[in-house]
């Protein structure tokens, strides 16, 4: 009784040919006229392992919530819940390539403050190292996604030389470069940022923000590497089982590593686009967002024991968390309501992953 | 002559699939029944049923005379019916003693709290060791022991709640040989204290050997049930095949050539190893025996780069080996099968089609990318090869085959990588008796398109089977060393025990 969509997200070779008959749908529907009892106790599982469930989720609720709340669909906050969900996509994506090395990066938010605040600090027109220079836009860029991919790569290091696990490697890198950051900052914010950079930030090509271009982008090329590409299925192999990845040869420190680096410098591409929205550098930024990152792809079905995951849940998970955040925020429910919410969903999403991890583990 | 268990008609289905089909069988007290069958053949089932973990659909199962319906293990357990698994159920961070009691604790009463009676459970945890011939503490840490110890300390837990019919699921799969004579002789005394058995085994000469009658499941069905006399070795494998295998060790065609592929020099390390040398040449088969510590897995691991070695060389291809990991080895065309399928060799929630690819990807990609029809092509390719042929078999979870079809996703895993050297270690554990004969075919295949191949294995007689010359291991040392025709199971044995060790 193995849900065909188990087998999906694991990095499995797309191969139409070797596809069983029984698993195409115009056998399956033939199947249901038989037996109309078992149909309707097929649709329902069908639809609760179904990887789109999560969209009709969203769909119910956003149909729920206009009755209460009229302005939920207007332009104007549709933009707010766009410039929210933006940078958690691109954080979660950081974190999903990490969840399916069976890992988590926990300092990904400390990533997002010592990114922004070096930026703020080559950039700011108020003593930045490089005010004034037309160097300061381009080198504050790169540096930025440079601290992204140092931390991601001491987090690697950490965890494939020494053998530490992620959670413990993760956080005391956050502690320490969130520390970082609010030291070398004074616990300041940074302000007089280029324009350009607010650019980035909420600028837009006619009504298509930059911000959202870069994202869209983003995951597209997450998505390819994911499942197109030799590193993408090497992911998932690891997260799997990585002795029996090591065996067959696949160098799993170096796809662990890189895992991270990826992290890190999606991290800090997320760091950009809301240091550019907010015209700030600060060294607390994003903070709140952690749990948001994490939320994200476990809602939306990555697996936390690795192995299992796609770009396109990430996308699902970070739009329903958005979703639920405006729309509770709206109905004017305090932020720690929201909190204990959020904190209940992914108690059950997590649930529903070790329902699954149970489910197959007895096959 | 009274039947200590009695099965009658017992039918189960899974999903409209029938499993087991009017089966019936009896345990005479004092008695081991050996029950034998392919893989799928409704072994499993058929014992879960005993022992209280599935119902029947229909049939039923009599205890002394009195029919029971068995709801669970617990159940069973209070009718005398023990299940010793084939994954052992043991606690490895609790001591022999705490393991020996976890149900049930004996207790007593201080200030009217009811406390652990550490005093009983010691000392029935010392009676309980010396009955099945154990030497350990009782305070040792299930984890530090080894498998065969663990068997032992599984079947005294049983006897502990009076276990009066035991059931053996395959037992002695991860035991060396010393462990399972030990385990015999325990078999042997517990059947002279009139305690009845069950024994579900592959090997079947322990069968012969153990066993006062025998039965044969196929396809969920008794195909036969009778004393040890009416049945030889032969007559079982055509019973559980239905067809007659006429020799289990397929003949193999081709010569080995003097060229070496691989090349063990002085290869040494502290405690594991010390300064072997051998070199295994093209189109040959060298087997490796020698006791479970006698260093042959840790050698096969430090050929691979898995492990690394204080001294000496690997040489392959002719070329020292510079850089020692898995990754490098793959690359010179290096293969190696573990002895831990689950654990070391499949991704056990992945697709075979996804297991068949991990080594050979990226000799499929151009710049970093799949080139998927093409792979998706050699995938089926090799998979027919090896006779996974169902092409729905492709697509299907590796953890729902069988062991002998794991295996073969396993090979398929290296043959899609064109290896030129191959280490098998234990390639047929737990695998039946048709997918072990297939294997050896597929052995015999590899060698005579040039292949090298170092086997590995706990079971003399394959060795003597399939190898062209033979090394024994005894220590981390290499102590012996036979041609083909020199093969004497004897002194195999005598030279892994040590000289006189065997009686």
């Amino acid at each position: 009784m193995q849900p065909k969509s188990d087998i999906q997200g694991a990095g499995d070779l797309q191969v139409t040919t070797f596809a069983s008959p029984d698993s195409t749908k115009g056998e399956s529907t033939r199947d249901q006229v038989g037996d109309s009892r078992q149909s309707a106790g097929n649709r329902i599982s069908r639809l609760l392992f179904s990887e789109y469930l999560l969209l009709y989720l969203i769909a119910a609720y956003l149909v729920v919530m206009v009755g209460l709340i009229p302005g939920l669909l207007s332009a104007g906050n549709l933009r707010s819940v766009l410039s929210n969900l933006l940078p958690l996509l691109v954080v979660s994506i950081a974190q999903g390539f990490v969840l399916i090395t069976a890992g988590i990066d926990l300092s990904v938010t400390a990533v997002f403050a010592c990114s922004s605040v070096v930026g703020g600090l080559i950039m700011t027109a108020d003593g930045g190292w490089l005010s004034h220079s037309p160097w300061s836009v381009p080198v504050g860029l790169a540096a930025m996604l440079l601290v992204g991919a140092v931390i991601g790569f001491l987090n690697g290091l950490s965890i494939t030389l020494f053998k530490m696990p992620p959670f413990v490697v993760t956080l005391s890198t956050m502690t320490f470069f969130g520390g970082v950051a609010v030291w070398i900052t004074r616990s300041r914010n940074i302000y007089e940022l280029p324009r350009q950079i607010a650019t980035i930030g909420k600028g837009s090509i006619g009504f298509v923000p930059y911000a959202l271009l870069l994202t869209a982008m983003l995951a597209a090329i997450a998505h390819l590497v994911l499942s197109e590409t030799v590193i993408g299925r090497w992911l998932y192999s690891v997260g799997q089982n990585s002795k029996a990845a090591l065996i067959s040869g696949i160098p799993v420190n170096r796809t662990i590593i890189c895992a991270y680096v990826v992290s890190g410098v999606c991290a800090a591409v997320a760091a950009i686009l809301l240091t550019g929205r907010l015209e700030t550098a600060s060294p607390i930024i994003g903070q709140r967002l952690l749990l948001d990152t994490v939320a994200a792809p476990v809602i939306g079905g990555v697996s936390l024991f690795g192995g299992r995951g796609k770009i396109r849940w990430i996308v699902f998970g970070a739009l329903f968390v958005t979703f639920m955040d405006n729309g509770l925020n709206l109905l004017g429910l305090s932020y720690f309501v929201i909190m204990m919410a959020k904190g209940a969903l992914v108690l059950l999403a997590a649930l529903l992953d070790v329902r699954r991890a149970a489910s197959t583990a007895q096959a | 002559m009274s039947h200590i268990l009695q099965v009658e008609a017992v039918c189960k289905s899974f999903f409209n699939v029938r499993v087991l089909r009017d089966v019936s069988l009896s345990l005479e007290r004092g008695h081991i029944l050996g029950l034998v069958g392919e893989n799928g053949a409704g072994k499993s089932t058929l014992m879960n049923i005993l022992g209280g973990v599935l119902t029947p659909d229909s049939g039923s199962v009599l205890v002394e005379g009195r029919r029971l319906a068995l709801r669970n293990p617990q159940h069973a357990a209070e009718h005398g019916i023990a299940f010793i698994h084939q994954e052992l159920n043991l606690f490895g961070n609790l001591t022999v003693a705490e393991n020996l009691f976890v149900p049930r604790f004996p207790r007593r009463r201080v200030l009217g709290f009811p406390v652990l009676d550490n005093k009983t459970i010691q000392q029935r945890a010392r009676q309980l060791l010396e009955l099945v011939g154990l030497g350990i503490s009782t305070d040792t840490l299930v984890g530090d022991l080894s498998p065969g110890e663990r068997q032992l300390v599984e079947i005294a837990k049983a006897l502990n709640v009076d276990a009066r019919i035991l059931i053996l699921d395959e037992p002695t799969t991860s035991l060396t040989n010393r462990e399972a004579e030990r385990l015999f002789s325990l078999i042997e005394r517990l059947r002279a204290k009139d305690i009845s058995m069950i024994y579900i085994s592959h090997a079947l000469a322990d069968v012969l050997r153990l066993c006062d009658e025998i039965c044969v499941l196929r396809d969920g069905c008794m195909v036969a049930h009778g004393p040890k006399s009416e049945f030889s070795f032969a007559s079982m494998i055509s019973l559980m095949t239905g067809q007659n295998l006429e020799e289990l060790y397929p003949t193999r065609q081709s010569r080995a050539s003097n060229e070496p592929k691989l090349e063990v020099r002085h290869l040494s390390q502290r405690g594991v190893v010390k300064d072997l040398n051998f070199r295994l040449n093209k189109g040959e088969v060298l087997g490796l025996f020698g006791l479970m510590g006698a260093g042959r897995t840790e050698l096969a691991r430090m050929i691979f780069g898995l492990d690394s070695h204080a001294e000496g060389d690997v040489v392959i291809d002719g070329v020292v080996a510079q850089n020692n990991t898995p990754h490098d080895r793959v690359r010179q065309r290096v293969a190696f099968v573990t002895e831990d399928r689950r654990q070391e060799g499949l991704f056990m929630e992945a697709s075979v089609a996804s297991n068949v690819a991990a080594v050979a990807l990226p000799a499929y990609s151009r710049f970093g990318f799949v080139d998927q029809d093409h792979f998706a092509e050699a995938v089926t390719r090799v998979g027919r090869s090896v006779g996974l042929s169902a092409s729905a078999l492709l697509s299907r979870e590796v953890r729902s085959l069988s062991g002998g079809n794991q295996q073969k996703v396993v090979l398929s895993k290296w043959f899609l990588a064109k290896p030129k050297v191959l280490i098998l270690d234990e390639p047929t554990r737990g695998v039946d008796v048709v997918a072990k004969h297939e294997i050896y075919g597929l052995m015999n295949r590899f060698v005579s398109e040039g292949g090298a191949l170092l086997l590995i294995s706990s079971e003399i007689e394959e060795l003597l089977g399939m190898c062209d010359r033979i090394l024994v291991m005894r220590n981390g040392e290499i102590c012996d060393h036979l041609a083909r025709p020199e093969f004497n199971s004897e002194r195999i044995l005598r030279s892994a025990f040590g000289a006189g060790a065997l009686p």
